[in-house]
């Protein structure tokens, strides 16, 4: 059970037709009320009539994504708790996420212990390549969702048994714009740009790449075949984001990756 | 669009207020949305209806209030007023100005009876 939510989840999917922790008490107040209340906002345009109105204003001034921050919070504590590196990797369908991970994996996997969390739509496939390299992974579907959150991450830790010091990847839903507004707990963004997907990628998906702390320029073995315009990109991706860190990289070929994996111990260490 | 699991946590956020108010009914939410944030008005009223119903939303008016966007630029201290969230400073053409109102994505008010 979750220690947040205390939600009984039994399975790991989620859908946007889960109504979370509804309670039964709805119509307490509904039957006196009905018999004192002659209630002339039912009318078909459903206007109230002023000074017979029974309503009453109530301030809140709540973030709507504070339920997301609180789950973000305890994940972030947890992780804390047993000093875990979490990324949350994010970008465009098919820009390589996965591929890179299992990269990563196998070249860091002599050194450290990295587990996974997959998140798509449907399908374990992504979680059955990262577990062929010997990472526990954990599928989290999202069912129509298109990014993952903070609530379902916090489920899903519950199913890895992570080891103190670890790596901790995840991997997020196929999409540029979404999963920018759902902090997971993670300590930084990273964003996936494959040079296939052309230059003006951050102008046109903002947001993403102003979340992200570091963008892998991906695919860079097929540069020779492109015309990608790569200053352009770069200039792009430090526009929406001044103080982001940029590196070009390629799953297929490893190249660009060995900064990558500095980048992370450099971080892990400190 | 995630614009689905930001009205299902606006339900959430009213679903807390009734532990602590008394009501059967929601007539409006009001939200304030910044104009240089995340998400689009019109979309969040797309799928408003469909969301809240079955739900202590059940009903609600959907009042939406767009506060503008304001930044602090960091060269020449200016409060500007913001229409892009990567402009630059429209007095001194600095890069790097600060985001002060216009990021907002908050659950204003509840009107309820
Ligand atoms: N040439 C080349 N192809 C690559 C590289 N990285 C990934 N690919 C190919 O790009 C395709 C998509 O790669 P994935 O790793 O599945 O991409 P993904 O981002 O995980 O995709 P989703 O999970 O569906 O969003 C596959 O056919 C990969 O072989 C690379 O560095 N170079
Ligand atoms: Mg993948
Ligand atoms: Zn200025």
């Amino acid at each position: 059970m979750c220690t947040v939510c205390g939600c009984s989840t039994a399975t790991i999917a989620h859908s946007a037709d889960v109504v979370p922790h509804t309670h039964d008490h709805d119509h307490d107040h509904d039957h006196d009320h009905d018999a004192e209340t002659i209630d002339f906002g039912k009318g078909a345009a459903g206007v109230d009539v002023a000074g017979l109105s029974q309503g009453r204003t109530i301030r809140i001034e709540r973030d709507i994504l504070s339920k997301n921050a609180a789950f973000a919070d305890a994940n972030r504590a947890r992780l804390r708790a047993k000093h875990i590196f979490a990324l949350n990797f994010v970008s465009s369908p098919g820009s390589g996420k996965t591929s890179l991970l299992v990269r990563t994996i196998n070249d860091m996997k002599a050194r450290c212990s990295i587990a996974v969390i997959e998140g798509d739509q449907q399908t374990s496939r992504d979680a059955e390549r990262i577990r062929a390299t010997g990472a526990p992974a954990v599928q989290v579907n999202t069912g129509k969702g298109c990014h993952l959150d903070a609530h379902m991450i916090g489920h899903a830790l519950d199913r890895l048994s992570l080891e103190p010091d670890s790596l901790l990847f995840i991997e997020n839903v196929g999409n540029l714009v979404c999963p920018a507004a759902f902090d997971l707990g993670e300590a930084h963004k990273v964003v996936v740009l494959s040079v296939t997907e052309g230059e003006d990628k951050p102008l046109k998906y903002p947001d993403m790449f102003a979340a992200a702390d570091l963008m892998l320029l991906n695919k860079a073995d097929l540069l020779p075949h492109l015309d990608f315009d790569m200053q352009a990109c770069l200039t792009a991706a430090l526009r929406v984001n001044p103080n982001i860190e940029i590196m070009i990289v390629s799953a297929r070929t490893g190249e660009g990756l060995a900064a990558f994996y500095a980048w992370i111990d450099a971080r892990v260490g400190g | 669009m995630h614009e689905v699991s930001l009205v299902e946590s606006m339900v959430a956020l009213v679903e807390d207020e009734r532990r602590r108010h008394v009501f059967s009914r929601v007539r409006t939410i009001g939200v304030q949305l910044g104009a240089l944030g995340h998400v689009e008005p019109e979309a969040l009223r797309f799928c408003f209806d469909a969301v809240t119903r079955g739900t202590i939303a059940d009903g609600a008016q959907l009042r939406i209030e767009t506060i503008p966007g304001q930044g602090r630029c960091s060269a020449c201290q200016r409060i500007v007023a913001l229409h892009d969230r990567f402009a630059t400073c429209p007095a001194c053409g600095h890069a790097d100005v600060r985001i002060t109102a216009g990021d907002e994505l908050r659950l204003a008010e509840l009107e309820v009876e």
